[in-house]
């Protein structure tokens, strides 16, 4: 990607403006459950999520490792899981992120897809385990839900790396 | 390009410490994730104020949006209304002239039940609709299944109270907030409703599965003979439920359980009546009396 053009001697995004900016994106993802949509299924990707693990694997310093805890939480406000599923999963991810990445060896776009895929469906099947009772059967809307979750990936990352770009560029 | 392995952020102490300080919060936060994880399952409405804070903000918004997008659909609806007006007109009026029959022979039932419930002396129970709201959005992302409704106690809805829609329930009130009310929905994994087959008065039991569908399941007998096309409304047992409402009509053949759709489709969620509790919970129950000691028996008399 192309950096977007900068007039020559405009001033870069300010310093706490900038920091926040990851933190608003997460956040908006996570709201995007309050969107007028009557569910018979489950299938919404869990868009705070993916901008978070997006925002891991584009722009490794652009979050604390104690954002993800934070910003689970508040997902769990407006998810409809029990508080602290998206507490205690969201760090998790993000930690499993951080160790995949270090350990694959390369770093290209199909990598990082590959380790958010694999994130991405283990929370959510772990939020299922802790949501759900065992004998509801939900496992096929949970499948088709990780598929939509693991194809809006990089829709979701496109975005964030064009958000990036006008944080740091 | 591969990531660099040495993960230190330079020479500087301040720095070390500073990425292993937030090392340490991060598990910290993980940490206590799962200690709220653990007193939401001991405690499932222990959070119910900061969620009905936060949905106290969002649902305008989710009502706004629902504005907009309903003033978007209506135009196609609205042109396409128009067509074949006639058509549907001679329809309804060929059927209003077939119905008329069975209207009266319905009213003069109404009639006749009123009576015999007057000799019966029956006590009617006051079925006052609280609150009409929308349901503004659902837990879309999540394998439970809420939705939230546009009225909380400031509209006189409380937890417990049955929310029903024009097609029939929807579900019940889980957690009220000043202006909104979660609402557990039939169809959540968790929901269970006492209901009656219409076909034969057969009791049963309503039971959410999670994927849009709900269970039906035998109380009283192993066979119940479900079958496709049955009907089961509310009983009104349990307190909750105002009786005679429709749940879910059956899909499948079963014998102790069977699956079956709900009257009140999610995504045809519009206008939901709140009504309240079919009994009101009962008062708490005072405090107990000492028991009374057995008295001596008089055989011990000489």
């Amino acid at each position: 990607m192309t950096l977007p053009p900068r007039a020559p001697f405009a001033e870069p995004m300010a310093a706490g403006r900038a920091r926040l900016l990851p933190w608003t994106t997460v956040m908006a993802g996570s709201l995007v459950t309050i969107l007028p949509l009557g569910a018979t299924l489950p299938l919404l990707p869990p868009f705070g999520l993916l901008v978070l693990l997006a925002w891991r694997l584009l722009a490794p310093l652009a979050l604390r490792l104690w954002a993800p805890a934070l910003l689970g939480f508040f997902d769990d406000l407006v998810s409809g899981q029990p508080v602290g599923s998206a507490t205690l999963l969201w760090p998790l991810a993000y930690f499993l992120a951080d160790a995949l990445e270090a350990r694959s060896g390369v770093r290209d776009f199909w990598t990082i897809w590959l380790i958010a895929s694999f994130a991405i469906a283990l929370v959510l099947l772990a939020g299922r385990v802790i949501a759900t009772p065992w004998t509801a059967p939900v496992l096929l809307a949970l499948c088709v839900q990780i598929v939509l979750s693991v194809l809006a990936f990089p829709l979701v990352a496109r975005s964030v790396a064009f958000v990036d770009l006008k944080r740091a560029g | 390009m591969a990531p660099s392995r040495d993960r230190r952020p330079g020479f500087s102490r301040r720095a070390q410490y500073g990425l292993f300080v937030t090392y340490v919060l991060g598990i910290a936060g993980a940490v206590v994730g799962a200690a709220l994880l653990a007193l939401s399952t001991v405690n499932p409405a222990g959070f119910a104020a900061l969620r009905s804070g936060v949905a106290e903000l969002t649902a305008p918004a989710s009502g706004g949006i629902a504005v907009v997008v309903r003033g978007i659909a209506s135009v196609p609806q609205a042109i396409g209304g128009w067509i074949d007006v006639h058509g549907e007109n001679a329809r309804l009026k060929a059927r209003m002239d077939r119905a008329a029959g069975a209207l009266m022979t319905g009213r003069a039932a109404v009639i006749e039940n009123a009576r015999l419930r007057r000799l019966l002396a029956f006590r009617e129970r006051d079925e006052g609709v609280v609150a009409t709201a929308r349901i503004v959005s659902t837990s879309a992302s999540s394998t439970r299944r809420y939705g939230l409704l546009n009225a909380g106690r400031w509209q006189g809805v409380e937890e417990g109270q049955p929310v029903r829609g024009p097609e029939g329930l929807i579900g019940r009130v889980l957690e009220a907030g000043p202006n909104t009310a979660r609402v557990l929905l039939v169809t959540d994994p968790e929901s269970v409703v006492p209901v009656r087959r219409l076909r034969d008065g057969r009791a049963a039991l309503v039971a959410g599965r999670g994927d849009g569908l709900v269970d039906v399941r035998t109380i009283d007998t192993a066979d119940g003979q479900f079958r496709p096309g049955d009907v089961y409304v509310t009983t009104g047992v349990g307190g909750i439920y105002t009786p005679g409402v429709a749940v879910a009509i059956g899909t499948a053949r079963g014998t102790d359980s069977a699956a079956a759709q709900p009257f009140a489709r999610p995504d045809s969620l519009d206008v939901a009546m709140v009504s309240r509790q079919y009994f009101a919970p009962p008062p708490p129950a005072p405090a107990p009396s000492p028991a009374p000691s057995p008295s001596p028996s008089p055989s011990a008399a000489p």
